[in-house]
């Protein structure tokens, strides 16, 4: 049985997936980030408030990450 | 390519709304073509001088509701900027605003249907970005002349790992604009085609479109938070970067 169509493209978009897991980690990491800013604001609410800026940076950094793994998708789906 | 025909009315073609087209017809796109991109900043502009010259005309006391959204958004990026970058970063503060309400602005516009997000694009967002870079960058060398060097040499390390620290800091300054653009775009895009591809669902699915269409409203609340969250984001970083360059020391 012959298999029809490009190779290439098939393999781009089996890259494109793969590259998807990434968004995974950048999941865990955020979740992480919250997770203990979660547990340190319940032990310490009075400092929580002025620690919300930190945890959102933190949420950026690790976020981007996860968007740089889409972005390689995205360049694996649309720009060959 | 990604998103064929399937042939049994399921297509969904989440990308088309990033396409740049020129307003009044054509497919040309020169660099004085009026195009969707055009339009839609040129809403946010209006948007933004509508809210901000014309809400706070009044100047009352007791603010009207217009007045008092100008007032609160300006009072919280002040505040971000006198937490995060001191007392002489509010010499700035007018740049940050500006970035602030302009992506803010932008993504909000960009979430009412058929609109264009400016923001959606690395191009956009780019320039923003490096704009912030080589302002902050020259702004450390002339406020602290060759001290500004001590962002990458960390005194407080042992002697050994400093010059590998430097070098984990030299490319960490270095992929700031990088990272710092494309959070925005690719954050706006892929919220907006995954609106897309539900409403993709919606349209295959007749009557039991209910489903699709109430997952859109949920998608569509998170996209809201996460709009503002971006924008405060932008800033906040835009905060960090202009704070590393008043006071390089770590």
């Amino acid at each position: 049985m012959a298999v029809e169509g490009d190779l290439v493209q098939m393999g781009a978009l089996i890259g494109a997936g793969l590259a998807c897991t990434g968004m995974g980690g950048a999941a865990v990491g955020v979740g992480h980030v919250v997770g203990n800013y979660l547990s340190g604001a319940l032990r310490n609410p009075a400092a929580a408030a002025g620690q919300t800026a930190t945890m959102f940076i933190g949420i950026a950094f690790a976020e981007a990450l996860g968007i740089f793994s889409f972005l390689v998708a995205l360049l694996l789906m649309y720009a060959q | 390519m990604a998103t064929e025909d399937a042939g049994n009315g399921f297509n969904i073609h989440p990308m088309d709304q990033f396409v740049v087209k020129p307003l009044f017809g054509g497919d040309v796109v020169n660099w004085y073509t009026p195009t969707n991109v055009t339009l839609w900043m040129g809403l946010t502009v209006l948007a933004i001088v509508v809210l901000l010259v014309v809400g706070t005309r009044g100047r009352a006391i007791v603010p009207s509701r217009s007045q008092s959204v100008a007032e609160v958004m300006y009072g919280f990026v002040h505040k971000m900027v006198e937490d995060i970058a001191g007392k002489e970063g509010l010499k700035y503060f007018p740049y940050i605003f500006t970035l602030f309400i302009f992506i803010l602005i932008a993504n909000i516009l960009g979430l009412l249907p058929t609109a264009f997000t400016t923001t959606s694009h690395i191009a956009v967002t780019a320039v923003m970005a490096m704009g912030v870079f080589i302002f902050v960058t020259i702004l450390g060398f002339v406020k602290n002349g060759t001290k500004f060097f001590a962002l990458f040499w960390i005194s407080s390390a042992p002697l050994v790992l400093r010059p590998i620290l430097a070098l984990i800091e030299i490319i960490s300054y270095f992929v700031r604009p990088v990272s710092h653009s494309i959070r925005l775009a690719g954050n706006m895009m892929a919220g907006h085609a995954v609106i897309k591809v539900f409403a993709g669902f919606a349209g295959a699915l007749g009557i039991g479109a209910i489903a699709p269409i109430v997952a859109i409203m949920a998608v569509y609340g998170l996209e809201m938070l996460v709009v503002c969250i971006q924008a405060y984001v932008f800033t906040i970083l835009t905060c960090v970067y202009l704070n590393d360059a008043l006071h390089p020391v770590h």
